[in-house]
């Protein structure tokens, strides 16, 4: 296979913005709401989603060859549920704050359609190297935009940043940015996970509608510029013809 | 008598308080992907719910007499995600034998269902928090009818939101989001309805 200049680089960056799980395939949205109260709890879960998504592309791209088309999806899952397992373990001894915080959603990785999806769709046809960027592409990606989905939500509902209550070996810092009094509640409550996730999913149509109408603008522009250009050469032609005639 | 009670207030409590949609957001993408027609998610709700019992029926035994006995409770999402996606085959299988008009409506949601966060987290969640095996059923019960209800309300309310007048922007999945919301804030009105009875 030839390989274009850049390929890693364009592998790498289409998970976080042309193909973002989250905000363009809409995938992986119950921990997406469920996890972004605050925006140390987002962090915690894209971590521990993209070391499970890194294991399991790596593992599945190895093992590519071995599984047939008729066990693929038992077998993929399996793998899954095996680093999830793992993970939480790991999670459970050295990060018990983040365990409990997350709860049952770490277990619920399992099922996260992402996964599967990237296992399915890329590791399983690609090589070891490709599938590693892929994923970590991807998992950083989704961390982002659950980051940025628990930004919204921490700041209006809380009226501050906290750190240090689940990483507990960062010192505890607490920044009030909004005045105590003037946080809105909702937005810690799951009603305001939907608001902010529709309000984002919105402004991203805005943009792209914009950019289409843009785009078809200029296009309708250099149409037009071109049918007028097209009529003065006619013109001129003419002109040219005519001028013949008289002479 | 008074387990009864308790029962139906622990199946009605999961289904209206703690709603499995709007309050705990399992099975986000089915409730979004498949609530385009009645019909349709008519039909995922009830595959969901037939899915959920049978996982909870086969997966509480198999933690509480098989893993915890031969010292391995940690394997308890790997055996889960097995037997779900086993029975998820077993049960597609079975309908399309027996009653080929119910494969016809169902069929195409069974597959979807093994990757519902509900089934897995209900399943999780009954042995995480040690539950007996009767709340278990009606923690069950209450979840999946409860998805049933919210996933059927909210696609009767999407097939009116087709005709409505939305912003462009907000076309399709963002206004959608946006009811989902309006129904948490109604949902949050039912918090403490059974306050007053003590269970």
């Amino acid at each position: 296979m030839a390989r274009e200049k850049g390929y890693t680089k364009k592998n790498f960056l289409k998970g976080i913005i042309a193909e973002n799980p989250l905000f363009v395939s809409i995938l992986g949205t119950c921990p997406a709401l469920a996890t972004t109260k605050t925006v140390e709890a987002a962090i915690g879960m894209g971590l521990l989603f993209t070391i499970v998504l890194v294991c399991s592309s790596i593992l599945v791209s190895l093992l590519r060859k071995l599984i047939t088309d008729e066990i693929r999806t038992p077998a993929y899952i399996v793998i899954i549920a095996t680093f999830v397992t793992l993970v939480k373990m790991f999670t459970n001894a050295f990060l018990p704050e983040l365990y409990s915080t997350l709860g049952v959603f770490i277990s619920l990785i399992v099922v996260n359609c992402i996964v599967l999806g990237r296992a399915e769709a890329y590791a399983s046809k690609n090589n070891v190297f490709d599938s590693l960027i892929d994923a970590l592409g991807m998992g950083v990606g989704y961390t982002l935009a659950i980051i940025s989905m628990a930004f919204f939500r921490e700041l209006l509902g809380t009226g501050a940043f906290t750190f240090g209550k689940i990483f507990t070996f960062i010192p505890t810092v607490k920044l009030q940015i909004i005045p105590k009094g003037y946080e809105i509640m909702m937005f810690q409550n799951p009603a305001g996970a939907f608001i902010v996730f529709a309000i984002i999913l919105a402004v991203i149509a805005f943009i792209k509608n914009r950019k289409a109408e843009l785009k078809a603008n200029l296009e309708k522009q250099e149409k037009i510029r071109k049918a007028q250009e097209a009529k003065a050469a006619a013109a001129a032609a003419q002109a040219q013809t005519a001028n013949g005639g008289d002479k | 008598m008074n387990i009864f009670i308790s029962f139906i207030l622990a199946i009605l409590s999961s289904m209206l308080i703690d709603n499995v949609v709007l309050s705990r957001f399992y099975g986000i993408c089915p409730f979004l992907g498949v609530s385009k027609k009645v019909n349709s998610s008519l039909g995922m709700g009830l595959a969901v719910v037939f899915v959920i019992l049978l996982a909870t029926l086969i997966c509480w035994p198999l933690y509480n007499f098989v893993l915890v006995p031969a010292g391995i409770p940690f394997l308890d999402t790997v055996a889960y995600i097995l037997v779900i996606a086993s029975l998820v085959q077993l049960v597609g299988l079975f309908i399309k034998k027996y009653s080929p008009s119910l494969y016809k409506s169902l069929g195409i949601y069974l597959p979807l269902i093994t990757t519902n966060c509900a089934v897995l987290g209900v399943a999780q969640g009954n042995t995480d928090q040690g539950l007996s095996f009767l709340s278990s059923l009606a923690n069950a019960l209450g979840t999946s009818i409860g998805f049933l209800l919210i996933i059927v309300v909210f696609s009767c309310i999407r097939v009116r939101l087709e005709s409505a007048n939305t912003p462009k922007a907000f076309k399709g999945l963002p206004i959608a989001l946006i009811t989902a919301a309006l129904m948490a804030i109604a949902f949050m009105g039912l918090q403490g309805l059974f306050s007053g009875i003590v269970l």
